[in-house]
């Protein structure tokens, strides 16, 4: 009798061509994160050996692409060895008089000379004599049995949700913008969701912004590296674009320009890092800048795809979001407001793509991004320690 | 590049003999002060000694001296320990104390106290004639900090001590006054007698001390409610074990201060004018604090930039490696103006560009003139965030 972990994934099983690389990949992760675990990859499901410490389940329900996990009892696919099985996990949930439950039996391995139902009925009388406490009840029990017959047979009670999704690494790269705020860094989550590698890049502005700043940043990464797996943090510095743009562009149309300049630095990390899109934390009319038109504008900086995975999100369901993710809590920390400088009294809020690249004519724009990308700083946060480990 | 350390009133690096007094206790004193055996009588006779030291610089008897885990417990003790010792009481406190003062005296409000704040002037100090107005005859506590920690004043502590008489003449019991010294002790010479005080907070670490350690001086006769219970150390009016090391190193600090202070004192003076001085032909900017120097603290220098934050201004003199400070602490989206220069009547704009420059034992002129350099540069730089 062993203890292991069920891992089941979903929607990649049905992505039939693609099926083995996308598999191989959630493999790949659950390796990198589960330092000392074995996984080993059966037809439709995942099997972790060695993984007894309390923070594996915690891990693999921040892990994309899982669906579901248990923790079950592996034996011989034998009815005594399985009833065995059953005791032990019976027993650990310490039944009172009149706890009810039922067995419920699915047998892949069709050869096995009993039915499901069959397996059902023997299970619950050889339960039922040896924990003569126990109540048989079909409709909600409060332990449910549950036995899957392969080759082997897996004997669990529990069925623990993960996130869903897709592979971190099955989808792709791109670069994401991370400011200190609440909505990038749940555009990351939501991109990494879809199996997108993100590379987060941060715009970092001293004396605008401070260091604590940049540390919150950092701070965001190891967060968000809990779901996405280690990430290189891209920090450049943009209190040059600031002042020349606060030097020399309408003040209507600072942000728009702000914004234009970052994408193009956006864009030449991605090309550093093989990226094919750019990810942002911008949803709909939020604040003056994120309109139709200023969206538009800020778009047509790069000829990089722009993902804006919050786009329909208010700002009730981002926060909620990010109270999940757990950036929440690093986010709302103080030191981000000196940005607000460059917040003009009165943005232009429906900028024309021809005004923002009017507002640029005075600027050296290749330059500035040259400028930023000679001062670029590649932190690699450290891999959060799992908990109680 | 040079680096230039004016923030000795946030802290004060540690002094080289205050690292050995630290350093010698944690390797030979081992034992614990209510220890019955020679281990503890050994501790005793240091915790006993640090006593001794401080409680001389204040010129009070070593019983008088309570220690505590700094400047914010004694203030909390002083505030707390005089409300809950008595019936009814009335307490009155400046309206820019430090927070450690002013929080407790809100909760106080909170819970139904009756709490008064006095208003400050616009050169930083306390109104006398606004405060003897709120004494009523059930006034149980004034406090006035003694030098106020964002601006320097040095406060009229010794004329507030003459309005308590005048409600003893006339009611026939004296409010207790307490004064914040954290900022104050051996910058600016007092004896507790002599400014007929009744508590006095004093810290280590301002000094070059320790973080960590400070004393509430409560003269004889004084009742006080403790904070903290569980211990009959100091004598019933702060439970815990002392912190040794700490209070070893708070008395070399003052040992040196002792020792030195005379000359520093001038120094400090004469480095800090020299500063003002150095920066007297910037334009635009405005003083927080006083030039006169009978009324002012010898090292600390507050000043505001208009159109700038306070915190822009000290991130841009952090890149020429001159440490300083903002009056204001920087929250989320907008910045909250200092309550010590909005109680001075200063504007939401003065207050959130206001810097403090604060001078220490190990400050040369060479630091000066290179910090006042950099100031002028970063102010240049960051004109044009300036609305012209």
């Amino acid at each position: 009798m062993e203890r292991v972990i069920l891992v089941r994934y979903g929607e990649i099983g049905l992505k039939r061509a693609n099926r083995a690389a996308f598999v191989a990949q959630l493999a790949r992760n659950l390796r990198d994160r589960l330092p000392g675990v074995r996984v080993e990859n059966r037809f439709d499901h995942l099997v972790l050996r060695g993984a007894h410490a309390p923070w594996v389940l915690e891990r693999l329900q921040r892990t994309f692409g899982v669906v579901s996990t248990s923790p079950a009892l592996e034996v011989a696919p034998e009815l005594d060895a399985m009833e065995a099985a059953a005791q032990v996990l019976v027993a650990e949930l310490a039944p009172r008089p009149g706890t009810t439950f039922k067995v419920e039996t699915h047998r892949r391995d069709k050869t096995f000379p009993l039915t499901s139902p069959e397996v059902n009925r023997e299970l619950g009388r050889r339960l039922l004599a040896r924990f003569p406490e126990l109540v048989a009840r079909m409709k909600d029990p409060e332990v449910h049995l549950r036995v899957d017959i392969r080759d082997r047979a897996y004997v669990y009670t529990r069925v623990l949700p993960g996130p869903g999704g897709l592979p971190v690494g099955t989808g792709g790269r791109a670069v994401a913008l991370l400011s200190g705020g609440i909505d990038s860094p749940v555009a990351i989550w939501m991109v990494a969701k879809r199996g997108v590698q993100a590379i987060p890049l941060h715009f970092h502005a001293p004396p605008f912004t401070s260091e604590r700043s940049k540390e919150k940043v950092v701070r965001l990464v190891e967060v968000l590296s809990e779901w996405c797996g280690p990430m290189d943090l891209w920090v450049v510095p943009f209190a040059h674009v600031q002042r020349a743009i606060r030097e020399r562009v309408p003040e209507p149309l600072w942000t728009v320009t702000m914004r234009r300049t970052m994408m193009r630095v956006a864009e030449r990390v991605a090309q550093r890092v093989g990226a094919s899109a750019l990810v942002t934390g911008e949803s709909l009319g939020q604040v003056a800048s994120q309109t139709l038109e200023a969206l538009a504008a800020i778009g047509a900086a790069t000829r990089l795809l722009v993902l804006r995975p919050l786009v329909g999100m208010d700002k009730l369901e981002i926060t909620g979001l990010a109270q999940r993710i757990g950036t929440y809590e690093v986010s709302v920390l103080p030191y981000e407001d000196c940005c607000t400088l460059f917040v003009p009294r009165h943005p232009r809020t429906r900028p024309s793509l021809q005004e923002a690249e009017r507002a640029e004519a005075s600027l050296d724009v290749p330059a500035l991004v040259d400028e930023a990308l000679a001062g670029v700083e590649v932190i690699s946060p450290a891999a959060p320690a799992p908990a109680g480990a | 590049m040079r680096r230039v350390y004016l923030d000795h009133s946030a802290t004060s690096p540690a002094l080289p003999e205050v690292v050995a007094a630290v350093r010698e206790v944690l390797e030979h004193v081992h034992g614990n002060p209510a220890s019955l055996h020679g281990m503890g009588l050994e501790a005793e006779r240091v915790l006993e000694r640090g006593r001794q030291v401080l409680a001389a610089s204040l010129g009070a008897d070593p019983s008088e001296v309570v220690f505590t885990s700094g400047g914010t417990e004694a203030n909390n003790l002083a505030v707390f320990g005089t409300a809950w010792a008595r019936q009814k009481p009335h307490v009155v406190v400046s309206a820019f104390e430090h927070s450690s003062v002013l929080e407790p005296a809100r909760r106080l409000k909170e819970m139904g106290v009756e709490v008064d704040f006095a208003p400050v002037d616009p050169e930083g100090f306390v109104r006398t004639d606004a405060l003897a107005d709120l004494l009523r005859p059930h006034t149980a506590l004034v406090s006035v900090v003694l030098v106020n920690n964002e601006v320097g004043t040095l406060q009229p502590v010794a004329e507030v001590a003459k309005l308590l008489d005048d409600v003893q003449t006339r009611w026939g019991r004296r409010p207790l006054l307490h004064t914040d010294a954290v900022q104050a002790f051996q910058h600016v010479p007092f004896r507790v007698r002599d400014l007929r005080v009744d508590l006095v907070t004093v810290s280590a670490h301002k000094l070059g001390g320790p973080k960590g350690v400070g004393a509430l001086y409560v003269r004889k006769g004084v009742r006080l409610q403790p904070l903290l219970l569980g211990g009959d150390q100091e004598r019933g009016l702060r439970g815990g074990t002392p912190n040794l090391p700490g209070i070893a190193g708070f008395a070399a600090a003052i040992r040196f201060w002792e020792r030195e202070g005379e000359r520093l004192r001038a120094r400090l003076r004469e480095l800090s004018a020299r500063l003002r001085a150095e920066l007297a032909d910037l334009c635009g900017l405005r003083w927080n604090t006083p030039s006169d120097a009978r009324r002012t603290a010898p090292h600390i220098l507050n000043l505001s930039v208009p159109g700038l934050r306070g915190e822009v201004l000290v991130h841009r003199l952090e890149q020429e490696g001159v440490y300083v400070s903002t009056g204001s602490a920087c929250h989320s989206r907008r910045a909250h103006p200092s309550h010590v220069l909005l109680a001075m009547g200063r504007t939401e704009q003065e207050a959130i560009s206001a810097v403090r420059l604060s001078l220490g034992p190990d400050t040369t002129e060479e630091d000066v003139l290179y910090a006042a350099e950099a100031f002028r540069l970063a102010v240049q730089d960051l004109r044009f965030l300036v609305p012209s």
